[in-house]
């Protein structure tokens, strides 16, 4: 019950009562969204927004900014580690050369 | 599947196991004293079992896992209340799935469902408001189970019970809260942490500030992590980055998910309908101060503990069974004396072996014990 899945809403069915609905996979299911929704994110502004669902509601706005971050610090880290190879692997050739 | 796959990425996952061990080389960890790592949560043990990550770590880093599975930490007289709630012939109980296999010391939920007891499997409590309001004449008491992360759609669900005068519902609310837990855990003598993968998706309502006391005064690195291998990878990296750089901070490696305020309408929901009870009873780790909540006085109507007479007993752990053990990260799952034989997913003894995030169900399922087998 604590991992949740990432869904898109698609649909609001019913506006007073914060109900709209989602697209998990293909699959769809009707979910509150109560928790996403404020005077910055109204219920019309919803449509389209990828969210976390745990339990039949949506918990979270999944921030397509910050993952794309996460993941260059990621690509970053492999560009730092393949010129780290790089390094050690013609420092072992200079040594060799030195021989 | 977008935001799923995209952290999934083996390549990627391969150039931080790299980047772990170039880090660790540089530290002088002993080998014979490897770093304690503890993820807080059931789902991150999950993860970690699911996708091999233990077996992808150096010598040097040993993961503990954490209390953060609500199904484990229920005490056997919880199970028994559940099912004497559920064998009342005017209810019917809706609880989650993980629910229904802990045994209780007569019956688990699924034992009393065979014997008659209407006990529905619901995905949401908003599944169980509609079959209260689809059954009038019925009582129906949903199980609330769960830390932060669940504890706002079980409020939600009363603040509309409420709403829609929906008499015949009511909630028996064990809900957990993590940071009273992870404060015991810092003061078990018998732990020794270095640092803290912690909850993302009790972070994703609570925020990280109640986090600071854990580097502050305790000063252990905390890295607020998510869900797939990457997010977990890369959290053990920021953890050990601390250690080396003699750094304790709360630091957030899941912010796609989790602001560092919280999710404040899911906040407001919860303040308005639980307050702390003064203790509440888990398995393994005892009676911890202000560790569970109760439904407020204004939602009395809706607290199935003041509907129905619950005994509340306090039953012992059957004594063959080592889960506070594991629960505590004092053993590991495998070291229990009764795991894989007298206790297996298929007849669970402890609440460990039930749920999917339990240690020892997750060591069972994806082949750990095969592993530590080979090991040793």
């Amino acid at each position: 019950m604590c991992l949740g899945i990432p869904g898109r809403i698609v649909k609001i069915d019913d506006a007073a009562r914060l109900l709209a609905t989602v697209d998990v996979s293909g699959v769809r299911r009707q979910v509150n969204i109560a928790c996403i929704v404020d005077e910055e994110y109204p219920v019309s502004s919803c449509i389209g927004d990828w969210v976390l669902i745990h339990v039949g509601f949506a918990m979270s706005r999944i921030d397509e900014a910050e993952a794309a971050e996460t993941l260059r610090i990621l690509t970053e880290l492999g560009e730092a580690q393949a010129e780290l190879e790089a390094i050690h692997l013609s420092a072992a050739q200079s040594e060799g050369h030195a021989e | 599947m977008k935001y799923l796959d995209e952290f999934r990425d083996g390549a990627k996952a391969a150039i931080l196991v790299a980047e772990i061990e170039s880090l660790i080389a540089t530290m002088d960890v002993p080998r014979d004293r490897p770093l304690h790592i503890m993820e807080v949560c059931g789902g991150h043990t999950h993860s970690i079992f699911r996708f091999g990550i233990e077996g992808m770590l150096p010598k040097q880093i040993e993961l503990v896992h954490g209390p953060g599975c609500p199904v484990c930490v229920l005490p056997m007289g919880r199970v028994d209340d559940c099912v004497n709630i559920a064998e009342r012939p005017e209810v019917i109980f809706a609880t989650f799935g993980d629910a229904m296999r802990v045994p209780g010391s007569r019956k688990s939920l699924m034992q009393a469902k065979a014997d008659g007891a209407d006990v529905r499997m619901v995905y949401s409590p908003l599944d169980a408001l509609a079959i209260a309001r689809k059954n009038p004449a019925r009582e129906v008491v949903f199980f609330g189970l769960g830390f932060e992360t669940t504890m706002p759609s079980t409020a939600l669900t009363i603040l509309q019970a409420e709403g829609e005068q929906v008499a015949n519902f009511s909630v028996f609310c064990n809900h957990i809260t993590i940071v009273p837990t992870i404060k015991a855990i810092l003061d078990s003598p018998d732990l020794k942490l270095d640092g803290f993968l912690g909850p993302g998706h009790v972070s994703m309502v609570i925020g990280t500030a109640p986090y600071e006391f854990i580097a502050n005064f305790y000063r252990k690195p905390m890295v607020v992590a998510g869900f797939e291998p990457l997010d977990i990878l890369q959290s053990i990296w920021m953890v050990l980055k601390q250690i080396k750089e003699g750094r304790a901070d709360v630091e957030n490696q899941y912010a796609r998910v989790v602001p560092d305020k919280g999710n404040a309408a899911a906040l407001y929901a919860v303040s308005r309908v639980y307050e702390l009870r003064e203790f509440f009873e888990w398995r393994g780790l005892g009676s911890i101060d202000h560790s569970g909540v109760k439904l407020r006085d204004e939602y009395a109507q809706f607290d199935a503990e003041r509907k129905f007479a619950i005994p509340n007993l306090k039953i012992a752990d059957p004594k063959s069974c080592q889960c506070g053990e594991v629960l505590k990260g004092v053993i590991k799952p495998w070291q229990c004396k009764v795991f894989g034989t007298a206790c297996t997913p298929e007849m669970p003894l402890g609440a460990l072996m039930v749920s999917s995030e339990g240690a020892c169900a997750a060591y069972y399922q994806y082949g750990g014990v095969r592993q530590h087998a080979a090991a040793e």
